[in-house]
């Protein structure tokens, strides 16, 4: 079968291994009270992250939603500063001012998340604008879900990143759901690629729980946007394995069956192409995720030392020095 | 020194930054035009059309991308037509440029300079003459300039465009073909430097935008009375020069406070509730409010007139704060 290769397939591997198990993680302490605030999980969804992400270099730009975990993950923030930025210590990545919706690792080339939805997407068309104009070929990106698409702000950016062709990649993660409501029920426009149509970008929907696809996708609209044929958009149809929030009841949709998310779950697709191309050996699956899982433990363990930020630190931050 | 109109020492700053710093750039509706009244005129013939960006009717995005392309080392200047129309980038300037250097721990930079322009008595009606400043005033995170004469125009902006936050420059339609001096090139002046237009012993006015000329004229209408009126121009609502309100307060014992917005939730609530907390024991009489009925802006001009505060309404408050009949 045709693909990345062997490293760069285990690479994504890895990186969707750290994002499950961390965001795993996450939930149970949410449901322990040591992560605080608003969490919003991708679990389900890594393959986008990881496949987006692992294409990019450190210094292009990524801005995602209320649900970034893993894109920050896959961007390189450390899990030892996002797991203690959840927790809202003092040794976050955002030192405990931002939290779940707010993760920001400017060093990582992660702008960062915005809690406000579609929100973020004009901000990556400035931070594309900037690169061109001073003159690196630094491409931005940004995440959001469909329920994004529906605000005059998302039409408003196509507009102006299309009229300006700046290096500018929209990744539309389709699970189908805004929030609690199908997206049947809040548009006719079944396909966000068709949303963007009648402005003339390159444009495409792939499968988005399959990881090797969604990286293909991306690499062939990175080459595209790095040379200066931007923007684009790519569309990955994936699925939301929890619910909108940590501790939404999540009753307006049928769950997956268990059988059937094995088909879906994208860790377990490239787990099973892997062993079929036979560059997964059992031991190696393995040591994915017992390296993620003692990666998450340790995260937590920083987390869990680093202390609560000084009282002084809010009032420091309002302005700029 | 140069003598120009306050629309001129706003354009003259704008093209002495972008001389002076290839990262800054102008954006905003017809701004390759000069816009209405010819704020950025010129611009575009100098500087080319990546630097002075016509942008689309749509100020949310607009005001977005001069948030993002700031994140990213440019130093955008983004115009919002009218003040009304801010309502529309609200998420973006409260949500996102306001908070991003909290949010992040301090990662974020966001060197934004929001240009817009209020007032009424233009027959606008509305939509086209609000006096919103309170309401930016109110989120930490933002900087408040509202420059009253084309010095301080020129020195404000020259500031906001040092600055590293986000800045907005509330400027006033009414005033922008007024004349006046400016220094060649303008000269700084601090954000948080208020000014004392006019030295005065009997009570302090703190005015606003276009009701510093009308506090002005009030002065002068009350010294034939024998009333002799000190008038401050904050000329930034944030940071606010409150020391030199205090200093003059404690002198004077009486404030008044006078802007063109409507008075119920205006800034000078927030005048009047620093000063008190602060001179309690200094005032001789309670602060007095000028500012505006709580209805919006009527169109027809006798309507207009009579809705908008000026310097009648200024001196009756200083006569009511003496205890003076006029």
């Amino acid at each position: 079968m045709p693909g990345l290769g062997a490293p760069a397939e285990l690479e994504l591997l890895r990186t969707m291994w750290r994002i499950r198990l961390f965001e795993e993680r996450v939930g149970e302490l949410t449901r322990a009270d040591e992560v605080h605030g608003l969490v919003h999980l991708s679990i389900g969804q890594e393959a986008v992250a990881a496949g987006v992400c692992g294409a990019l270099r450190a210094d292009d730009i990524v801005y995602s939603g209320h649900r970034a975990h893993g894109h920050a993950i896959a961007k390189g923030a450390p899990l030892e500063g996002v797991m203690a930025e959840l927790m809202g210590r003092e040794d976050g990545v955002c030192r405990g001012l931002g939290g779940s919706m707010h993760i920001v690792d400017v060093a990582h080339g992660f702008y960062g998340a915005t809690g406000v939805v579609g929100g973020n997407v004009p901000l990556a068309l400035g931070s594309a604008l900037a690169a061109r104009q001073l003159g690196g070929d630094q491409v931005a990106v940004v995440f959001f879900g469909d329920g994004a698409v529906q605000g005059g702000i998302f039409v408003e950016s196509v507009n102006l990143a299309t009229l300006w062709g700046v290096p500018l990649i929209l990744v539309c993660e389709n699970n189908g759901f805004a929030e609690f409501t199908p997206r049947s029920a809040h548009t006719n426009v079944e396909r966000v690629s068709d949303v963007v149509a009648p402005y003339g970008l390159g444009r495409e929907t792939v499968d988005g729980n399959d990881a090797v696809a969604v990286r293909e996708a991306f690499a062939a609209f990175l080459a595209s946007a790095r040379s200066g044929r931007g923007p684009l958009l790519l569309e990955c149809l994936t699925h939301r394995l929890r619910g909108h929030y940590e501790g939404d009841p999540d009753r307006y949709r049928v769950a997956v069956a268990a059988e059937e998310w094995q088909e879906l779950d994208p860790i377990r697709r490239l787990e099973r192409r892997g062993t079929a191309a036979g560059w997964l050996a059992e031991d190696v699956r393995r040591r994915c995720e017992d390296d993620a899982r003692a990666a998450v433990d340790g995260a937590v363990e920083y987390a869990r030392a680093s202390p609560f930020p000084p009282p002084g630190l809010a009032a420091d931050l309002v302005y700029a020095a | 020194m140069t003598e120009t109109t306050y629309l001129g020492a706003i354009t003259a700053t704008l093209a002495g930054a972008m001389r002076a710093d290839p990262r800054v750039l102008v954006l905003g509706e017809d701004v390759a035009e000069g816009g209405p009244w010819g704020a950025t005129a010129g611009l575009e013939e100098e500087f080319g059309a990546d630097r002075v960006r016509n942008t689309p009717i749509s100020e949310a995005a607009i005001c977005g991308v001069a948030i993002g392309a700031a994140q990213s080392g440019l130093r955008p200047v983004v115009e919002i037509m009218f003040i009304d129309f801010l309502t529309l980038a609200l998420d973006q300037l409260v949500n996102q440029a306001a908070k991003a250097h909290f949010m992040s721990g301090g990662q974020l930079n966001v060197p934004l300079v929001l240009r817009t322009q209020g007032g009424a008595g233009q027959r606008g009606a509305a939509q086209h003459s609000q006096s919103l400043e309170a309401w930016l005033a109110h989120v930490p995170g933002l900087k408040v300039a509202m420059p009253s004469i084309a010095a301080d125009a020129a020195g404000l902006l020259v500031s906001a465009l040092a600055d590293p936050g986000p800045v907005v420059f509330v400027e006033n339609k009414s005033l922008y073909f007024r004349r006046g001096m400016i220094d060649d090139p303008p000269v700084p002046i601090p954000l948080g430097a208020g000014r004392v237009v006019r030295s005065g012993s009997d009570v302090t006015v703190v005015a606003l935008s276009r009701l510093v000329e009308e506090s002005l004229a009030a002065a002068e209408q009350l010294e034939a009375d024998g009333i002799d009126a000190e008038v401050i121009d904050p000329r930034t609502l944030v940071p606010l020069d409150v020391d030199l309100i205090l200093d003059s307060v404690r002198r004077t014992h009486r404030l008044v406070v006078a802007h063109e917005a409507v008075v119920h939730g205006g800034f000078g609530a927030e005048l009047a509730a620093q000063v008190q907390a602060a001179a309690f024991d200094d005032l001789d009489a309670p602060v007095v409010r000028v500012g505006a009925p709580f209805a919006p802006i009527p169109f027809s001009p006798p309507l207009e007139d009579a809705y908008l505060p000026g310097r009648d309404e200024v001196a009756g408050a200083v006569r009511a704060t003496l205890g003076v009949r006029a």
